[in-house]
């Protein structure tokens, strides 16, 4: 056991001002090992990859590493140029590609003297040429990185690790971008890579992928290590109770027969700036008493839809009607008066006025509401009551409600803005990536409310990349692809993803 | 239209062309040089003002003609390494910080000139570079005058071209300064310093700037004078957009300007009783606009000028 642990993390600390981000974990890798790393938002995954690769300097503790000659060796704390040379190959969820080069220079980049007078291409080709053979890692080598799909530019980034023979490689959160299909290859590839004796530790929150593609777990929580078992032992249930602390219900709403049609899109197109940005001739009915899930991966028209369904798009063509009568003035203030209810995917941009305080942001929305005002002044007493109230409602937690709203954690701004929407009870609620980036608990809250105004009478057009979350809410799934709609007959994963690839099933 | 005709047909026309051009085409690469790597540099102006005072004096003070090269291109190189400190390692607004550094060394070269030389009513005049005179090759007509009777200052501006160019694409080097101005972090995960690559960037670029104005007192002229620079260093930033970053477009822009302004000079002389000749000054400057407006719609910034890096943080 001891002559094959490759990499030893003891007892690493970390403290950013008031919060122990990392509190004395240790973790050990075993060589050929695939090892998930799991936790909730803030458990200190990334921080302690970090340290591990250099970025951050520990507060306390130490990295020991498989040096070549087979001993276990110190690695040098606070510096990515040791990792890189001990062969530690990251993989950051934002990829370090420079795209205005090629993927040939980005991977060679920084491996040899900045100040030779020449490149010497033919032996990086060969070499890289070998790994992309043995790994069946692909990607083309000679246009530039802006060019390259978000999966080839993955694979640059590991190739980028290999070539710097990494015999670690760390990988954060890999297929938060991918298809399942692609993910399915990626994994596939990793495996045969772990096979010719690379050992990989993997940041994740997707249960799923962590049961078929990992060999050990490490469960993270609050900047402790939790637990860690083999897979094999390992249920969903176990692993959301480590997560958590506690065992969470898994949000299953039960289906109930939905209503007549609320809104339509008739033929609409809009032509935006790049395809990324267009629609072409959509059509889409939503009903009452229904969650209607589009799934698919982003950039490929949500966010146009998004802005169409909230006002701050026009259509070039086509028309929306809202029960079989067409909207004239399609503005964000006008959809809101129609009832229609919105939860953007940019919750901090898009979702609050950050400088304006919890309260004046629950109210934002409807600041003409007599209620709210008398002849333009505020009623400040009205304002901060309706806030006190919501905040209860929605358990919002935060330092205050007359404080400035981006002060508050993610989970807690998505809180406020459900708060916001729900209160008007709206009948179309538009849901952009409602819970990306929540943790466990904040998620289900969200995906009880949208069910609970579901239940209520209202539609939902719930967009999300998360397939999961589509098949456990949705009461009618579509897929967007290419800035269109695509019906889906089956239910199934694979028949998804597969849409979502742009393959003909 | 004739008169533009026979004008563009002189060999005098495009000589005055190249020699205009050349202290921009030194501006322009440091410029170039510096928003490569992410950082904009509006000490150009100052530091233009700088060059063409420290390379004047320290000849005029006996370092002789490349001695006065070589303490401009250091004094360019000082001032550069003021903006890559407030901008690199501390992040402070590259706005403000060049700026800044515009108005301080052009305040500090006119305080020198006027200190070391309180009592002067005409500047002190140096013996300048020369036209070099290549035995047959100055003799050939046409480019004989054009290419092969410049200064030694415009041929080592032509040089500087080829060899910014082959820095940029053909070096590791060049990726890296390519790569921190695109996704600093690129650069960082391969175990570089984006501080170091940034800073070196922009102390080299500074210096180049400084052999623009030194151009100016050394070899277009043969003194100092206050407000001398006039605004080059401002349209070499504009220039740069117009090259898309690219050294030989670069060359191109600073030729046309160069050329835009010989042209005004001589059409004042031609026509100077029928148009008032402000108009004439004007052009060069009016085309320059147009031609950036053209230019700059298809821009491709490098992505992370502009943008602060901080060690740790991502």
């Amino acid at each position: 056991m001891e002559a094959s642990t490759v990499l030893k993390l003891n007892g690493l600390a970390k403290r950013f001002g008031s919060i122990l981000a990392n509190d004395d974990i240790t973790i050990h890798l075993q060589k050929g090992e695939v090892l998930a790393l799991l936790g909730e938002n803030g458990a200190g995954k990334t921080t302690l990859m970090n340290m591990l690769f250099g970025h951050y300097l520990p507060d306390s503790g130490n990295i020991e590493i498989k040096s070549v000659n087979g001993e276990l060796v110190p690695l040098e704390l606070g510096n990515p140029s040791a990792a890189l040379a001990a062969g530690i190959g990251m993989v950051h969820q934002h990829f370090t590609l420079a795209e205005n080069i090629t993927a040939f220079e980005n991977i060679t980049l920084g491996a040899e003297s900045l100040f030779s007078l020449r490149r010497n291409q033919r032996k990086a080709e060969k070499k890289i040429n070998n790994i992309m053979s043995n790994s069946g890692l692909e990607a083309p080598l000679d246009i530039p990185v802006g060019r390259l799909s978000v999966g080839e530019r993955q694979r640059v980034e590991i190739l980028k690790a290999l070539y710097r023979d990494a015999h670690i490689l760390v990988l954060d959160e890999p297929t938060a971008v991918l298809t399942p299909q692609e993910a399915d290859a990626l994994f596939s590839n990793l495996r045969r890579m772990t096979n010719h004796g690379l050992s990989v530790i993997f940041i994740t929150h997707k249960m799923r992928e962590v049961l078929a593609f990992s060999d050990r777990l490490v469960v993270l929580r609050h900047g402790k290590n939790v637990g860690s078992m083999e897979t094999s032992n390992a249920t969903e249930k176990k692993i959301a109770r480590l997560m958590v602390g506690s065992e969470t219900q898994k949000v299953s709403p039960k289906r109930i027969t939905p209503g007549g049609p609320i809104l339509s899109l008739n033929d609409i197109s809009v032509a935006g700036r790049s395809k990324r940005d267009s629609l072409q001739n959509i059509s889409l009915t939503l009903k009452s008493h229904e969650i209607l899930g589009i799934a698919g991966i982003s950039g490929n028209g949500q966010n146009v839809l998004a802005d169409l369904i909230s006002g701050l798009a026009l259509p070039d063509k086509g028309s929306i009607l809202l029960k079989g009568v067409a909207i004239q003035n399609i503005n964000p203030l006008n959809m809101i008066k129609l009832g229609f209810g919105r939860i953007p995917e940019d919750r901090h941009r898009q979702g609050i006025v950050g400088g304006l305080s919890v309260s004046e942001n629950m109210v934002i929305e409807r600041l003409d509401d007599p209620l709210i005002q008398n002849f333009g002044f505020l009623r400040s007493s009205v304002i901060n009551d309706n806030a006190q109230t919501l905040s209860e409602k929605y358990d919002v937690r935060g330092p205050g409600i007359d404080q400035a709203s981006r002060l508050l954690s993610g989970g807690n701004i998505q809180k406020l803005i459900l708060a916001r929407v729900f209160e008007q009870q709206p009948e179309i609620i538009l849901a952009n990536q409602p819970t990306r980036g929540l943790d466990m608990g904040a998620a289900s809250d969200v995906q009880r409310h949208l069910i609970e105004a579901r239940d209520r009478g209202g539609g939902v057009i719930l967009i999300s990349e998360d397939l999961d979350e589509i098949l456990g809410l949705a009461d009618r799934i579509v897929v967007m692809r290419d800035g269109n709609l695509h019906d889906v007959n089956s239910s199934s994963r694979e028949a998804i993803g597969l849409m979502m690839a742009g393959e003909s099933v | 239209m004739i008169d533009i005709l026979n004008i563009l047909l002189t060999d005098s026309f495009w000589a005055a062309s190249l020699r205009i051009a050349t202290p921009l085409i030194f501006g322009v690469l440091g410029a170039l040089i510096c928003e490569r790597s992410g950082t904009l540099n509006l000490g150009i102006e100052g530091i233009f003002v700088v060059g063409a005072m420290c390379g004047w004096m320290a000849t005029w003070l006996g370092a002789g003609l490349w001695g006065g090269i070589l303490v401009a291109f250091l004094c360019g190189a000082f001032f550069g390494l003021i903006h890559a400190l407030l901008t690199v390692p501390l992040g402070l607004s590259q706005h403000v910080s060049g700026l800044g550094i515009t108005l301080f060394a052009t305040s500090v070269s006119y305080f020198t000139y006027r200190t070391a030389l309180p009592d002067v009513s005409s500047p002190p005049r140096i013996e300048p570079f020369q036209p070099l005179d290549i035995p047959i090759l100055s003799d050939l007509p046409f480019i004989g005058l054009v290419l092969f009777q410049q200064t030694a200052l415009t041929w080592l501006a032509l040089i500087m071209v080829l060899l910014v160019w082959y820095v940029l694409n053909r070096t590791n080097l060049g990726l890296a300064i390519k790569a921190v101005g695109d996704n600093p972090n690129s650069v960082d995960a391969q175990g570089l310093s984006v501080y170091a690559i940034r800073m070196w960037a922009i102390v080299v670029g500074s210096a180049l700037m400084a052999l623009g104005g030194a151009f100016l007192t050394m070899s277009a002229f043969d003194a100092f004078f206050f407000g001398m620079v006039n605004g080059r260093g401002w349209v070499c930033i504009a220039l740069v957009i117009f090259a898309s970053w690219r050294p030989g477009k670069a060359l191109i822009g600073a030729l046309l300007f160069g050329a835009f302004d010989a042209l005004q000079v001589r059409l004042q002389t031609e026509m100077g009783a029928v148009v008032p000749g402000q108009v004439f000054l004007m052009a060069p400057y009016v085309l320059s606009i147009a031609a950036l407006v053209i230019a700059a719609r298809s821009a491709d910034y490098p992505r992370a000028l502009l943008t602060p890096w901080y060690k740790g943080q991502r």
